[in-house]
């Protein structure tokens, strides 16, 4: 059961590929973006997995208590998470401009005007 | 106070954002750009000069000390890198002013400058940092601001191609960041001179291998490299012409030093060429780039989208250079990186010149363009020698070194390819010199003057630069051999 001991890297491995289906697949601009944080979401997970030390405890100094996990990919994280938050913004930003300018936000439709252009 | 020139040259354009913001009024956000830009070129000149004469910088950010601290090292190669990105965006902003007066509506206009602001405070980021996370935030701080800045476009077709490369980019820097988790978990560290450390005796894992993978793939996305090109003509074409200019000059530049950042001082030249077969994968697809690209380019109706597919195609003569793993060919490919900045930027300035008094770059509109804009289609033709390679310009450097590099290592049929490719770019280079000398203009058109000496002074410097590189080679050529040595000696 070696296999199932890794279950969070799984997790992640589901996680990257269901965000990049939905990336590619869907038409629609705002499946693309929540396929996009999917995606970012399973990157995060990885990290945090990296940062777990068997039995260690939260990285916070107390008594009594000696392994500790790796804080570091958790500050990382921090960091990626607002980078994701502002990418899903302007994405965002830009999917009421699409759809101000064409009055869709099916990337099909959009593609199918601009040709006509 | 020249000790501190490493962080400052981050955090000056870095604080000229949100100054731009809130002194919005009127030409001072211009202003400020063009001063922090200015200043930004003065510091990465200073940086260069201290680098060439002795040896690398290590700067520690906040005092806290490497491998704990993030640390900025500055060698040639990345001090020749910011030299580039600031002295492209100094000679890109004084266009600005009028380009951007007529192509974005004046209540956004602060929100341009601090958007480029951001743009140029990413891009240098990206060359001086020593660390890899801190990479990677810097390649979302370019990213995310030149989506904006492209989105601000006049036709609504910038939109979705602003679109499209958010997430193309967003899956690149996400690659990126997997590959940099990866190589973090196998060595514990993020600094770039401690992972060169750690990373040879791993060679045979396939965790580095997946990370190697996982970061070219990434940093390979952001540099357009033919078959991940598709965000690039269309983001190129409806960017404001100043956008184009910058980013044509410098984003895919940076991402280009960052492939080599991680191909020779991060992995390892040994890692990279030797155990995994990069020359061959990168060798193919970088002439597939040039072919497909060149000849896509020969069909294009619109010149900004032509200029673009030509960029495609150059990225792939860099990595051309870059996959024959010699000095000669690393040469090259430093210098055709500095010399096809330049280049395109004299173009995409060109094309900002058109812009700004037909209001269109298609190609039916450069009909008799050369007796009606005489100054503007001779810098064309300049800079579009240049673009071919024709002796006596600044393109015609790098595709000698790119020959020699070829023939050092006795491939002929790549020497023949960069040839006849060369051919490709003089057939829709001439497409466009046909049109605007040998045609007359429409009798019903518009009557067309050159644009005044704001717009034609930026765009001159750049094509006298593209003839000054041509001749007196010692500071492009030069500065790209020590750099090369320098990766190839390893540290």
């Amino acid at each position: 059961m070696e296999a199932l001991g890794h279950f969070n890297y799984w997790v992640v491995v589901v996680l990257m590929m269901i965000g990049f289906y939905a990336l590619i697949a869907r038409a629609n601009l705002i499946k693309k973006i929540v396929g996009l944080n999917i995606f970012q979401a399973s990157v995060f997970l990885l990290f945090i997995s990296f940062g777990k030390v068997t039995d260690g405890s939260a990285p916070i100094i107390a008594e009594g208590i000696q392994i500790y996990s790796n804080p570091l990919p958790h500050v990382l994280i921090l960091t990626a998470i607002v980078v994701g938050v502002a990418t899903t913004a302007l994405g965002l930003a830009l999917v009421v401009r699409i759809n101000e300018a064409y009055g869709s936000i099916e990337e099909d439709e959009i593609t199918e005007m601009d040709r006509d252009t | 106070m020249i000790s501190q020139f490493p962080a400052l040259q981050v955090v000056i354009p870095l604080i000229g954002a949100p100054l731009c913001i809130i002194l919005r009024r009127g030409a001072l956000p211009w202003l400020i750009a063009l001063l922090v830009s200015w200043v930004a070129l003065f510091m990465a000149a200073t940086l260069l000069s201290q680098v060439a004469a002795g040896g690398e910088i290590s700067y520690a950010i906040g005092g806290w000390l490497a491998p704990l601290g993030i640390e900025y090292r500055i060698d040639v190669l990345n001090a020749f890198m910011m030299l580039l990105v600031a002295g492209t965006s100094s000679i890109v902003l004084p266009f600005a002013y009028k380009s951007v007066a007529k192509e974005i509506p004046e209540e956004k206009h602060y929100l341009f400058y601090s958007g480029f602001l951001l743009m140029l405070t990413g891009l240098l980021g990206m060359a001086i940092t020593g660390d890899a996370f801190n990479v990677f935030v810097f390649i979302e701080i370019s990213s995310l601001s030149s989506y904006a800045m492209i989105a601000m476009g006049r036709d609504r077709r910038a939109l979705s191609a602003a679109f499209t490369y958010l997430v193309m980019g967003t899956v690149g820097a996400t690659f990126f960041l997997i590959g940099v988790g990866l190589i973090y978990a196998v060595t514990g560290t993020l600094n770039m001179a401690d992972l060169a450390e750690r990373l040879p005796p791993l060679y045979e894992s396939r965790t580095v291998l997946a990370a190697f993978a996982f970061i070219s793939v990434g940093i390979l996305l952001k540099l357009a490299l033919f078959p991940l090109h598709l965000w690039l003509p269309n983001a190129y074409t409806y960017a404001p012409s100043v956008v184009t200019a910058f980013l044509a000059a410098t984003a895919t530049k940076v991402a280009l030093y960052l492939l080599l950042r991680f191909a020779y001082t991060v992995f390892g030249a040994e890692f990279v060429f030797d155990i995994v077969p990069s020359t061959p994968v990168l060798m193919t697809l970088a002439l597939a780039g040039i072919i497909v690209a060149s000849t896509v380019a020969i069909f294009q109706t619109d010149v900004k989208r032509l200029l673009a597919y030509s960029s495609v195609a150059q990225v792939g003569y860099i990595i051309l250079g870059i996959s024959y793993a010699n000095v000669t060919g690393l040469t090259a490919s430093i210098v055709h990186i500095f010399n096809h900045a330049v280049t395109k930027g004299a173009l995409f300035l060109v094309m900002g010149c058109i812009a700004y008094a037909a209001g269109a770059c298609r190609l039916e509109s450069f009909a008799g363009l050369g007796k009606r804009m005489p100054l503007t289609m001779a810098a064309f033709v300049i800079a579009g020698l240049s673009l071919i390679g024709v002796p006596l310009t600044a393109g015609f450097v790098s595709k000698w070194y790119l020959v020699l590099g070829a023939m050092e290592e006795g491939w002929w049929p790549v020497a023949v390819v960069i040839l006849a490719t060369s051919l490709l770019a003089a057939v829709y280079i001439w497409r466009v010199v046909e049109l605007a000398y040998f045609r007359d203009p429409p009798a019903d058109g518009p009557e067309l003057a050159d644009p005044p000496l704001a717009l034609m002074a930026p765009t001159w410097i750049l094509t006298g630069a593209c003839v000054y590189f041509g001749v007196e080679t010692s500071l492009s050529v030069g500065f790209s051999e020590q750099a090369a040595l320098f990766l190839m000696g390893g540290r």
